[in-house]
């Protein structure tokens, strides 16, 4: 182990807009080596590669590469650095073959002014790489036919022919089958026997167990500490993960939350066709949701609010099933949602905020089918007056405010209807500390007036401050539901990683 | 009226000022008149085209629609004996029937609009020549029709009936864009579709509904166009009419991205392309030079309006600036 590291990352600090993703974090990797990267969600995780992958610049620090130091890194850099991704999300092109992907901007070409592709030098310089991963497709397959599995080792295959020095996978099993993972973590083993230093970020914490040499865990922006590779068991690297103070955020309902409102039994949702969802939400309680990104939260909200069709199971409100099968269903029986892309999804941010504000409910605005500007424009300076909108007139565009009020126009569109149950996607995403704390309030208020909210978020500060009761998804199912007495930031995480409620410790 | 609007009255006014100045005969009756009477039939259609374009769609089928209806019309009218009253029915529904397939196979089947409409434009024109054996329709020596004809192209108080149909037209329309439910729906599902969705409107259902007023006014147009001509060769006969009417839409502040646009200045659009072709006709420019005179008065508007180019241009906008004081997109 005592050579040079391969890469290291020296100090790298990086703020948005004032806040801080990441600040002096070191680490390095060796050749032939595996790191392990563990975090919680906007631990700084992604930042980082970001960062190493020279999409985003850092604001202070340095790479070293093969002995090289870089303050920036430009995406080029990155790649002639020998630094290659193996992404989450797949960047195959699956309308082309396999060799087509692996050269994708480095086709072998003749020569003249045509520059044609050879396609069968390309599928001669694929097969060894392929080879050399066990792959059981050649590289005239079209991707197309390639399973998610196969896909990935298409990409390791891209990064094998780059030369890639250090390749970095980014939660690489998420959507693989236990056997297709085993399979991987052997190509991993079998990279690092061949001197290729490879960064494995996941959630899974028994994969990291299994390949890595060495775990760095990030918290908050910073390194949380560093593990051994015989330090290296689950105990010890939730620790890492968790354990800072929270400031409390709580405040308490005003009455204890009546029954259940809302009861989705055995929902099945497109996201997880194999999975059901059974959960209850209660009149008057914040309901926190939480889990690790791509767990089935956001599926389950766009199920419920009919933006993604329901496979299976029901939806009760008070006692009667209901059938969502589109938002304006959703919307009739009292359910809406304030969701996580609010530019998308949440406003229409070229019309003014007094139409933003109606569109909801522009009919119980109009007469004859003609809207009432007079009506409309009242409903619009109640909702800024009572949310605390700050805008100079609601006749200003919807895309000109902050991102706190920008949500709170989102809110008063709803507000200004009845209703029974609101889910919150990552309600305050993006949103100054201030405007949080007056979120929480409206939250809190809607709640106290018998309103049944389910706020899903991955800031555990909002989670464990904010909600009533923590209902926590694990890969399309819900692992478990806490109360105030059970609440901490582990007890939330292992149910989140998918261990078993049995090892929960009283908080 | 927006502030796109007036800039496009003051370019009209411009336009007409410079026309009247080269040649003093574009300010005489007969003139004026006569490019009214244009206006009005071209007007009517493009602001069903302009609606389309709002949804962030667009309508390529209306000039052989045109076609179609027209001899459909006509056949019904000459050949059939229908009551004249019954025959407009029958071609605006026609018309409607015809946008309401196109909304359809946009919004449910999920096509493209560009394609949908493509298709349409295509099937209409053979249809219509197949039907009538590519033979020029028209209606005879018969005075049968000359009441008839007096109604869809005759005048009153001198004023050419297609004008005071356009008119109606965009009374009727402009409320409907600009004031009622309907209308903010357009316009809020042509900005952004998805959070139109999630406020729960039924977004199939709206855009349907703009390209079935598309197709109904181009069916009333039918009526207007074939009286103008007074007989229909199914070849020929409305052929890129389609263009004008996405011509005067985007001229008139309609962006084909959709969620923008004025019936006003789409009035205002049809007219300055209107003035423009008396325009090569008056000044003696040869006729072959229409389209690109055209295609370059149109190009340079939209050019004018692009952001970079309007901050390249300060001395433009502070002239645009100053013309109105409120930047609302809503029409008197």
């Amino acid at each position: 182990m005592s050579s040079p590291p391969l890469l290291s990352l020296l100090g790298i600090s990086k703020s948005y807009a004032g806040v801080r993703a990441l600040e002096e974090v070191s680490l390095s990797v060796e050749a032939g080596t595996v790191l392990g990267l563990i975090g919680e969600n906007g631990a700084g995780k992604s930042t980082l590669m970001k960062i190493l992958g020279g999409v985003v610049q850092p604001d202070a620090g340095s790479i070293v590469v093969g002995g090289v130091a870089h303050d920036t890194m430009t995406v080029a850099e990155a790649a002639r650095a020998g630094i290659a991704f193996v992404h989450q999300e797949l960047t195959v092109l699956d309308n082309l073959d396999v060799a087509a992907n692996i050269f994708l901007g480095r086709e072998a070409v003749a020569g003249g002014p045509l520059r044609l592709v050879r396609t069968k030098r390309m599928h001669d310089r694929a097969r060894p790489l392929l080879q050399r991963l066990g792959a059981d497709f050649g590289p005239e397959t079209s991707v197309s036919r390639l399973l998610i599995a196969q896909r990935q080792l298409v990409e390791i295959a891209r990064a094998l022919s780059v030369d890639a020095r250090v390749i970095i996978m980014d939660e690489p099993t998420s959507s693989l089958t236990l056997q297709e993972t085993d399979r991987l973590l052997q190509v991993i083993a079998e990279l690092r026997a061949s001197g290729v230093a490879v960064i494995y970020i996941s959630h899974r914490l028994h994969e990291v167990k299994q390949c890595a040499d060495r775990v760095v865990c990030l918290r908050d922006g910073r390194v949380a500490g560093e593990l051994g590779h015989d330090e290296i068991e689950h105990h010890a690297m939730i620790r890492l993960m968790i354990g800072r103070e929270l400031r409390s955020l709580y405040t308490p309902p005003r009455t204890p939350p009546g029954g259940e409102l809302c009861v989705v039994d055995r929902l099945v949702t497109s996201a997880f066709p194999g999975r059901h969802v059974s959960l209850g939400v209660r009149r008057g309680e914040i309901l926190g949701l939480a889990g690790l990104v791509g767990s089935g939260r956001t599926s389950l909200a766009r199920a419920l609010f009919g933006v993604d069709p329901v496979l299976g199971g029901e939806v009760r409100l008070a006692g009667e099933r209901v059938e969502v099968r589109s938002p304006r269903q959703a919307i009739a029986q009292g359910i809406y949602l304030v969701p996580e892309d609010r530019k998308r999804e949440g406003l229409v941010l070229d019309m003014p905020l007094s139409e933003n504000i109606s569109l909801a409910s522009l009919r119980r605005h109009a007469r004859f089918a003609l809207v009432d500007r007079d009506a409309e424009q009242a409903t619009a300076r109640a909702q800024q007056a009572s949310l605390r909108i700050k805008t100079p007139s609601v006749a200003v565009h919807a895309a000109t405010l902050s991102g706190g009020n920008q949500q709170k126009v989102v809110l008063a569109k709803w507000l200004s209807m009845a209703p029974r149950l609101i889910i919150f996607d990552e309600p305050t995403r993006g949103i100054d500390v201030g405007a949080k704390g007056e979120i929480y309030a409206l939250m809190r208020a809607l709640a106290d007036d018998g309103v049944a909210i389910v706020m899903i978020s991955s800031d555990m500060e909002e989670v464990i401050g904010v909600s009533d009761r923590v209902a926590v998804m694990h890969e399309g199912e819900i692992s478990g539901v806490l109360d105030r007495a059970d609440f901490s930031e582990l007890n939330v995480l292992r149910l989140a990683i998918g261990q078993p409620a049995e090892h929960l410790e009283s908080a | 009226m927006a502030r796109k609007d007036w800039g496009l009255l003051l370019l009209l006014i411009v336009v007409g000022i410079i026309t009247a100045i080269l040649n003093p005969r574009f300010l005489s009756a007969v003139n004026l008149l006569d490019m009214a009477n244009l206006i009005g039939l071209f007007g009517i259609f493009s602001i069903g085209e302009g609606l389309v374009v709002i949804t962030g769609g667009i309508d390529l089928s209306v000039g052989s629609m045109f076609s179609l209806l027209g001899v459909v019309f006509i056949d019904l009218l000459v050949n059939r004996g229908m009551p004249w009253p019954l025959a407009i029915l029958a071609i605006v529904a026609g018309g409607i029937v015809l946008g309401a397939l196109q909304g359809l196979l946009v919004t449910r089947a999920k096509l493209q609009p560009f394609v949908v409409t493509l298709c349409g434009l295509l099937i209409y024109r053979g249809a219509a020549r197949y039907y009538t054996t590519d033979a020029t329709m028209g209606f005879g020596y018969t005075d049968d029709f000359d009441w008839l004809g007096w109604l869809a192209s005759g005048r009153s108080w001198g004023i050419p009936h297609p004008f005071i149909l356009l008119v109606l037209v965009a009374v009727v329309m402009g409320v409907l864009l600009h004031r009622s439910v309907f209308g903010r729906y357009l316009f809020a599902i042509g900005r952004n579709e998805e959070a139109a969705r999630f406020s729960g409107i039924r977004t199939g259902a709206i855009v349907t509904g703009a390209y079935v007023i598309s197709g109904g006014l181009a069916g009333l147009a039918t009526i207007c166009l074939v009286f103008y001509t007074d007989s229909v060769s199914p070849s020929s006969f409305g052929n890129f009419y389609e263009l004008y009417a996405i011509a005067a839409a985007v001229l008139g502040g309609c962006s084909l991205r959709g969620g923008e646009g004025s019936i006003i200045g789409i009035v205002l659009g049809t007219a300055l392309l209107q003035v423009l072709q008396n325009l090569v006709n008056i000044l003696g420019i040869p006729s072959s030079l229409n389209f690109a005179v055209m295609g370059t008065v149109i190009l340079i508007g939209v050019l004018a309006d692009q952001p970079v180019v309007r901050r390249a241009i300060p001395s433009l906008r502070s002239l645009r600036a100053a013309s109105t004081p409120k930047p609302t997109r809503v029409a008197p």
